[in-house]
């Protein structure tokens, strides 16, 4: 998977990062970017780790059939061309079931049982079909305590499978802890950010040394930091190795909420908002393969129809899937009018590469009716216009009778979830009159447990209400008559600190995120980043990169900063000689999750910078999974 | 590192000695853990001090006792682990000085963590898991041994550890200072795992008045503690610590959410009744009450048509079994299934709609949304009509909608309404445009041809003419408009 395919040339001459955009670039960019690493190692070293434990555990288990499920020897290594991810391989194991009977009648309550499964999650296996005798990977110590106290501590033996790095695709890897972002940015857990270290440190000896490193984010510091500190210890690992990522940038998802919940319409980002990407394979259900079964699709640069429009625009996505068909069809033709020895070729040589394309291209085809059925059905012409409103900031109150509205007639709880906290975040919060009753619709459209999910939203800062001008300005009035104006000014600025305020607006202006339209934005022809959201909105998280990369450092960037809460720093490393190609690498590392639509947008800024991006994330997210995780279940 | 290993390895292979290493990342470690119990049950006889167990010292063992066996087999393979470890905490030396001989079986046990460093070298890790068991016992020792050997680690050495999987044992760390030192250093290391780790000694070994009191100015080691306790379900010692915090809302919340968890639902009801009297804010308490009424009223209202589908009497419960119980279902829904079974009641009844609407406070645009689109289920158009219809003080019956007629069309056609009906909408839609477009959609031709003769469009109306049905009465209708002298065409 991770082989390099991408066909473009080592480039030959050094090129700084802050080049002159290249116009067009349907196909490629002029100047090729250099390839990503080749992350096939990290593939090798989860797997062979996990057979290795895989085989520790059945050393001890008497029973025969050791080798189940391809796990023995070769299977994983030679069969399938990915790793499983963590949360799938209990499976493996659990069918040999070692032998450490519990109490089966002990009932572990849900909280414990969610300790179990967040043990399992972290890159570690539960074995044994029972909860009380599982088998634990890398436990938390607040998991070993359970263990303690359930008294099975010493009945279950403990493991570290320590897989911090899934290779979803050539530039994309994924740590797959979607709960990091619940755990982190609402609880205020610090767990995950030893993992995020030492999938740094992992990265950093491999493909490093980094030379150069930015963030923005309390999270990335941490991190950063922590990282730091572990790489200091180990000094040694990776000298003297040509670095191959030269850059690397840490973000806290908190940064940028807003491009997270925008609806994606880069035909990725579609498929994963429509059917769920799950890593990196997507089930198509039998509304898209037009038969009775489902099909199981990994879809990454492999996929060789999907690799040409995962970045693209929707609306250009038709036309190409049509050109393809009507080439696909003329060289089916071409058959025609062959003689034997020519037969001969193409059925032993082409056919099976087309047979390929064909249904690839047919599964592609199904995918996108499923999709413009899915989306005309649920007024998505009408959603996108009252996101884009809201993006820009006019008509406010329209988009916010819109949002009543969606509400009203229980159209999804995510999605108007997802608009009012759009409409929070891009207004600074609602007027306490439209949350008060925004709020009180919603609870009573989609059950009144939500509650619990707006308490979490305003905690985190999603959704919140604006504070009463009055009562700030009562306040301040009352000081200012106290103090000198300057200082009731700072006064003011303390109090407005106070909120973590997202500022959105002003940003937008300052990082100039709405293009100015001068007239069609050509989707099929993209000129910025703004072609993921059909060229109304530049992704934030993008363009802050973008910035900081071109002028290497945060230098005239300090108001953006300032508005983003702050926390940023850049570090450059004056040991590490970074080669020219080293230095157009660049690892994005998104801590809380990154979108496709984020994705497509760097992989095109690359394109046009003639430097590529990798990406780390703790999970590929979406609106959808942003909402949910601040969602209450109900039991 | 990975040669030292492979020596290693080789060395246990042609050794007829089983490693018992005593090393962090040994997993026999672990097995020996299965002892506990056994070797808990001789704790009271052999001494009652927990606390020394973890000074280990393997000198001077009475020869002939379990653990000399060990100490015998242990102390050939201390060099070369010795030589490893060393290796792998290179840049601080001061460790290599202790030997790791940290007891296994303790209460530092409890924070052992597994993070075995850079992850491909554990590949090569030769670990034996048999016949370690029997070398429990040597874990308890004679008290006096224990004496002279401290391990001392400071309380960042001890953070820097545990960040790191090693054991490391907290139980010396006794005085208030020591503690919050260390737990100060945990948070300044950002291993939110560690933080917990310490926060579970912290827990276990103060006061909680004394804990919350030094949480308080602490408030990344208080987000852990909440979560923790949160995760392990301990809700009582969080509420009290929510209290002693003043955060009486969340207090609330944190009760409030209990419920989620009651399955049975008189037993649900009576909770939330509970939950009334928390102190919510004044907005919420609103909230709570509504829920509560709503399940109350669900349950009557369940009652009373389980009965009633059962016995079969009700027509409409023939006709329209129902797909699931009311229960639990938000209040759209409710209002929803009340306008679908019950629309014609009388106000007094608790499952009629109006009754609803007045409890609740539904507002306009919400009931009749949720009316809309369940009588345009059950295609009782007269009922529709009757939504829209208001008289005014003159008599005149006039069309009026809180919401746009133009999302008034898209429900009745969602529900397959007859031509007759969706026009009779469609030409109430007020934006001209959108009125063409959803007349063309939806083949609503007189809308359509109306909206174009007063648009004076002759060209469009001509156009639309090919749309129509050969020798229909609309296509009469458009030829004697487009003959019409009266009007002024724009074109």
């Amino acid at each position: 998977m991770a082989q390099r395919t991408s066909g473009a040339g080592v480039p030959s001459g050094p090129a700084p990062l802050s080049g002159v955009p290249v116009p067009a670039m349907a196909s490629a960019g002029r100047r090729d970017a250099p390839e990503a690493p080749d992350f096939g190692i990290l593939k090798r070293l989860a797997r062979d780790q996990l057979i290795y434990l895989l085989e520790q555990v059945r050393a001890g288990s008497p029973g025969p059939g050791c080798r189940g499920r391809g796990c023995g020897g070769g299977g994983v290594g030679a069969g399938s061309s990915r790793c499983e991810p963590p949360a799938r391989l209990p499976a493996a194991p659990r069918e040999e079931g070692p032998v450490h009977r519990g109490r089966p009648d002990e009932p572990p309550g849900p909280h414990r049982q969610r300790l179990h499964t967040q043990a399992a999650r972290g890159g570690q296996a539960v074995q044994g079909g029972d909860p009380a005798s599982p088998q634990l990977l890398r436990p938390f110590y607040a998991c070993e305590m359970v263990l303690e106290e359930e008294g099975v501590f010493g009945d279950v033996t403990c493991d570290e499978w320590s897989f911090y790095l899934l290779p979803l695709d050539e530039d994309i890897i994924s740590m797959e802890l979607p709960e990091f972002f619940r755990d982190y940015f609402l609880e205020g857990d610090h767990r995950w950010i030893n993992s995020i270290a030492r999938a740094l440190q992992l990265l950093n000896s491999l493909y490093g040394p980094f030379g150069r490193a930015y963030g923005i984010g309390r999270c990335a510091k941490m991190s950063f930091e922590l990282w730091r500190d572990l790489e200091g210890e180990s000094e040694g690992d990776g000298q003297g190795r040509k670095p191959e990522i030269g850059n690397v940038f840490l973000m806290d998802r908190d940064t940028d909420y807003v491009t997270a919940l925008c609806s994606q319409v880069v035909y990725e980002g579609l498929v994963d908002d429509t059917f769920r990407i799950k890593c990196g394979s997507v089930d198509f259900g039998p509304d898209v393969t037009s038969s009775d079964k489902s099909i199981k699709v990994l879809l990454n640069a492999q996929d060789k129809v999907f690799s040409q429009i995962r970045n693209e625009h929707f609306s250009s996505v038709f036309g190409f899937l049509s050109q393809k068909s009507r080439n696909l069809q003329a060289q089916y033709d071409r058959r025609r009018g062959m003689d034997i020895k020519q037969m001969k070729n193409f059925v032993s040589q082409e056919l099976k590469g087309l047979k390929q394309e064909h249904r690839l291209l047919s599964l592609h085809i199904g995918a996108c009716e499923s999709i413009m059925k899915k989306k005309t059905k649920q007024d998505f012409q009408e959603m996108i216009k009252a996101e884009h409103s809201l993006l820009e900031g006019f008509d406010i109150r329209e988009s916010t009778s819109f949002i009543e509205e969606h509400i009203d007639r229980q159209v999804s709880p995510i999605e108007s979830l997802r608009l009012m906290c759009l409409l929070s975040i891009t207004e600074n919060g609602l007027v306490p009159k439209d949350y008060r009753s925004l709020k009180t619709q919603y609870l009573q459209s989609y059950g009144p447990e939500h509650l619990l999910t707006f308490h979490n939203l305003k905690r985190i800062g999603l959704l919140t209400e604006q504070a009463a001008g009055e009562t700030l300005t009562a306040v301040e009035s009352r000081v200012s008559k106290l103090v000198t104006d300057r200082a009731a000014g700072k006064i003011t600025d303390a109090f407005n600190s106070l909120a973590r305020k997202s500022n959105f607006r002003a940003i937008s202006k300052k990082l100039g995120l709405i293009p100015r339209l001068d007239g069609e934005y050509d989707l099929k022809l993209p000129r910025d980043m703004a072609y993921v959201f059909s060229g109304a909105y530049v992704p934030l998280s993008c363009k802050i990169i973008e910035q900081v990369l071109e002028r290497r450092g945060w230098q005239g960037l300090e108001e953006v900063v300032r508005l983003l809460n702050g926390h940023e720093f850049s570090v450059s490393d004056s040991a590490a000689e970074d080669s020219a190609e080293a230095q157009r690498v660049v690892l994005a590392v998104f801590l809380g999750g990154c979108t496709f639509s984020e994705i497509a947008a760097l992989r095109f800024l690359g394109k046009e910078r003639g430097c590529k991006f990798i990406f780390l994330t703790t999970a590929i997210t979406n609106s959808a999974r942003v909402m949910e995780a601040m969602t209450e279940a109900r039991a | 590192m990975s040669r030292v290993r492979a020596d290693e390895e080789e060395y246990w292979h042609s050794s007829k000695f089983r490693a018992f290493t005593f090393d962090d990342e040994d997993d026999e470690l672990s097995q020996l853990k299965e002892s506990k119990q056994a070797v808990n049950s001789l704790r009271d006889i052999v001494d009652d001090d927990d606390d020394d167990l973890e000074r280990v010292s393997w000198s001077g063992e009475p020869v002939g006792s379990i653990s000399w066996s060990i100490k015998e087999t242990a102390s050939s393979s201390t060099s070369s682990l010795e030589g490893r470890d060393s290796i792998l905490q290179k840049g601080s030396s001061s460790y290599a000085a202790f030997p790791k001989q940290v007891s296994s079986y303790s209460l530092s046990s409890l924070f052992k963590g597994r993070n075995k460093l850079p992850s491909f070298q554990s590949l090569s890790d030769a670990l034996s898991d048999t016949g370690v068991k029997n070398y429990a016992p040597d874990l308890r020792r004679p008290k006096a041994e224990y004496k002279d050997y401290i391990n001392d680690w400071s309380p960042k050495d001890t953070v820097r550890r545990m960040q790191r999987g090693k054991v490391c044992s907290l139980e010396r760390f006794r005085s208030l200072q020591d503690k919050l030192v260390l737990l100060d250093e945990a948070v300044a290391g950002h291993d939110g795992n560690v933080i917990t780790a310490v926060l579970i000694f912290l827990k276990r070994t103060l006061r909680r008045e004394i804990l919350f009191r030094e949480l308080e100015v602490r408030q990344v080691a208080l987000c852990h503690l909440i979560h923790f306790l949160k995760e392990t379900g301990e809700q009582k010692l969080l509420l009290d610590l929510l209290r002693f915090l003043d955060r009486t809302e969340e207090v609330a919340l944190s009760q409030y959410r209990e419920h989620l968890n009651i399955q049975d639902v008189e037993k649900r009801r009576e909770f939330l009744k509970g939950c009334i009297g928390l102190p919510f804010s004044a907005e919420d308490t609103s909230h709570i009450q509504d829920h509560y009424t709503l399940l109350e009223r669900q349950i009557i209202i369940e009652t009373n048509d389980r009965h009633l589908e059962t016995s079969g009497e009700s027509e409409m419960f023939r006709k329209y079994p129902r797909k699931a119980s009311i229960l639990n279902m938000p209040l759209v829904t409710t209002l929803f299934y009340s306008c679908f079974y019950h629309y014609t009641e009388a106000e007094g009844t608790f499952s009629s709609p109006i009754n609803l609407k007045k409890t609740f406070k539904i507002p306009d645009k919400q009931y009749v949304l949720t009316a809309l689109a369940a009588r345009a289920k059950l295609r009782a158009w007269n009922d529709v009509d009757a939504l829209f219809t208001t008289k005014n003080w003159l008599g005149y019956t006039k069309k009026k909608a809180p919401i746009g007629f133009h999302r008034v069309v898209e429900i009745l056609q969602r529900n397959n309404a007859p031509v007759q009906v969706l026009q009779e909408y469609v030409r109430l839609v007020e934006d001209v445009e959108t009125r063409l477009s959803l007349a063309t959609k939806y083949k609503c031709h007189d809308v359509v041809i109306e909206t174009y003769k007063d648009l004076k469009d002759r060209i469009q109306l001509t156009a639309y003419k090919c749309k129509v049905e050969r020798g229909s009465a609309e296509e009469e209708k458009i030829n004697s408009i487009l003959n019409n002298m009266q009007i002024r065409w724009k074109n």
